[in-house]
């Protein structure tokens, strides 16, 4: 008999469940690959899983189990700071090889040092950074496998055709003593992409505008999956930008074909990090069967703005040119990767930016790599901090959050901010009655420039 | 578990994400520890917007709300995964949110913590309610009365038991999925 076609969110569950065929709405228990946790959800992930299973419970598999403080680290908030430490010393007991931790002693207790400014390194040799960014860099996202973590931006690592989803602390307590968990197969939604993203328009205008058409709920409890030669022509890390913004359309998972640049990249990073080296990625079958199926036009697409209040209610960035904004910011796991920054830098370069712009790193590689990177003798991080980028070298997730009131880049009054981020609810960054905009690393230099948004395309040949 | 409860309601609209829930800054409150579980629930839906929501779900210095019933409209618990949000507004004593629809990781943090009931209404309730009306809500029946007016609301199925538990701890143990607490 010919298997019937499974789409590939499909096919990566019904092999983690022992089954030959899933279909959605299916339960099915998985096997987890990884879980992956923070600062913020940790603590109470530990927490559960101590009451649950009790105080001297290990872990099911010490090699799955990934934690990484990201979140609310330079911020002289006690609470924070102890929170760090609750994840130092549940390593430390459970022995787990893979802790990405501030400070290099492992039975230290971090205290950020306000005196030194937001500025300068606070880190050991250890730390990384963004969790969803350090995932694949550290070589734990693998093809074909199922990746769970306690946020819900986890859906990131779609981009490398794996399963990946955010859960809960309970969910989290669960899998950290079973090693499973009980979930529905969603159903799958096929977003088609083809033609090249013309000249200013970025990876991120892509789901700015995909989420405008489904609207922010359009695809709740779904998968997105993304095909075509629109796809293949992307980098790994346009794909991780696209993967990760699933869930602002309310998706469960973004999933991603399997190529040669998504084999070479993971490669070389299992290696390098001596993480596990074998997987089986999942190929697309003919005759899938979707929800909803639509080709876009890649060539088509403009520079695209999300307005205030939600992810979902898109413009044209030439359409909000009347917008004023009071900053820029660029990080994230979504906008804060290096070719972000480069793409950034190349809009702003030689020029002044003309309001407050804050720049934070993702992780510790992309502050060093744009160090590295030089463009005319100067390296790109000397070119940023000239064109008056206040730029930190303590990468974490800072203002994309909001985060305790001393928090880097933090919209601590009402203002009108343009952001590389991924989320724009009210309060997101800080101050409830400020006013986010999402859009690219090209719009946001643009608008940094000018002061209102701005159509990249005025600064780029 | 009591098979209906009666309290006056707290109403909102669409897209109350998980920020407006509990904000971020409040995040550093870790659940499981007694004192800053209650604590959560002092600041559940601390995030809303002032000029939208001008009564306050929960008085300043106290840790419970008055309203058990929240109402809410599209998409409700967007955003985070962070399982704070159900939990503040279990820890301030709610129990049961009746919303058009929800997200996904909110319903499923709803069910896995048995905080509160997730009940999905196929009337717009949030736009013909108001903050303060006096509601009951019918487990059993799967209704909510107010004002005289009796709406039927989209049974909960399957997650009823596992709330009712009190998470999916308890319902795994009470069903032999795992192994009861020694
Ligand atoms: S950078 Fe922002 S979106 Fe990404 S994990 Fe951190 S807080 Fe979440």
């Amino acid at each position: 008999m010919i298997p019937s076609p499974m789409t590939l969110t499909e096919k990566v569950l019904a092999r983690a469940s022992g089954k030959t065929h899933v279909q959605p709405g299916d339960n099915v228990w998985v096997n987890v690959d990884v879980l992956m946790t923070h600062d913020v959800c940790g603590p109470g992930t530990i927490g559960v899983f101590k009451r649950e299973f009790g105080k001297d419970a290990k872990v099911w598999d010490r090699n799955r189990v990934v934690i990484i403080p990201d979140h609310y680290i330079f911020t002289a908030d006690s609470m924070s700071n102890r929170n760090v430490d609750i994840l130092r010393d549940f390593v430390r007991e459970q022995e787990l090889p893979y802790f990405y931790d501030v400070i290099d002693d492992p039975s230290g207790h971090w205290k950020f040092d306000a005196s030194q400014g937001q500025l300068q390194r606070q880190y050991g040799s250890r730390y990384t950074g963004v969790c969803h960014t350090t995932l694949p860099w550290k070589g734990h996202t693998r093809p074909g496998e199922v990746l769970f973590g306690t946020d819900s931006h986890t859906c990131m690592a779609g981009a490398f055709n794996q399963f990946a989803t955010g859960i809960g602390n309970t969910d989290a307590g669960f899998i950290l003593g079973t090693g499973k968990l009980l979930i529905k197969v969603p159903e799958s939604m096929r977003f088609y992409l083809e033609g090249n993203l013309p000249p200013g328009v970025m990876a991120k205008d892509v789901i700015l505008h995909v989420i405008g058409e489904i609207g922010f709920d359009g695809a709740t409890y779904r998968a997105m999956q993304w095909e075509g030669p629109g796809v293949h022509g992307m980098s790994m890390d346009d794909r991780m930008t696209i993967a990760n913004m699933a869930i602002e359309a309310g998706g469960k998972n973004g999933i991603f074909p399997c190529d040669q640049k998504t084999l070479d990249y993971v490669r070389e990073r299992v290696e390098e990090n001596g993480t596990k080296s074998a997987f089986e990625p999942a190929e697309i079958d003919r005759d899938q069967s979707f929800v909803y199926d639509r080709v876009f036009d890649l060539s088509k697409l403009e520079p695209t703005v999300a307005c205030h209040p939600d992810p979902g209610n898109r413009k044209t960035a030439k359409e909000l040119e009347h917008v004023t904004l009071d900053r820029a910011y660029i990080g994230s796991c979504t906008g804060g990767k290096t070719s972000d920054f480069l793409a950034f830098a190349e809009v702003v370069r030689g020029k002044t930016v003309k309001i407050d712009t804050f720049g934070v790193p993702a992780t510790t590689k992309v502050v060093q790599e744009l160090k590295d990177t030089l463009w005319g003798g100067q390296s790109v991080w000397q070119i940023l901090e000239s064109a008056g980028v206040r730029l930190t070298e303590n990468a974490s997730c800072a203002a994309c959050l909001g985060g305790p009131v001393d928090t880097f880049g933090r919209l601590n009054k009402p203002m009108k901010c343009i952001s590389a981020t991924n989320r724009n609810f009210p309060g997101r960054m800080g101050n409830k009655e400020s006013e986010v905009y999402l859009a690219s690393p090209y719009t946001v230099a643009a608008s940094a420039l000018t002061g209102h948004i701005t159509d990249p395309r005025t600064f780029i040949s | 578990m009591a098979h209906t409860v009666t309290s006056p309601v707290y109403v909102v609209q669409d897209n109350i994400d998980t920020d407006q829930i509990i904000p971020a800054q409040y995040l550093t409150l870790v659940p499981t520890i007694p004192d800053e579980y209650d604590k959560l629930g002092s600041y559940a839906l601390i995030g809303l917007p002032d000029a939208l929501y001008p009564t306050r779900f929960v008085e300043e210095g106290q840790f419970k709300s008055p309203y058990k019933i929240v109402i809410g409209g599209r998409n409700f618990g967007c955003g985070s995964s962070r399982e704070h949000a159900p939990i503040a507004l279990g820890a301030a004593g709610v129990e049961a949110v009746v919303a058009d629809s929800f997200a996904r990781i909110f319903f499923r943090n709803c069910v896995a913590t048995g905080e509160c009931y997730p009940y999905d209404t196929p009337v717009r309730l949030c736009d013909v309610l108001h903050t303060g009306d006096i509601a009951t809500l019918d487990f059993d029946h799967d209704t909510l009365t107010a004002n005289g007016v009796t709406y039927s609301l989209k049974p909960l199925g399957e997650v009823r038991p596992v709330i009712e538990a009190g998470g999916i701890f308890n319902f795994a143990r009470q069903s032999g999925m795992i192994p009861a607490q020694g």
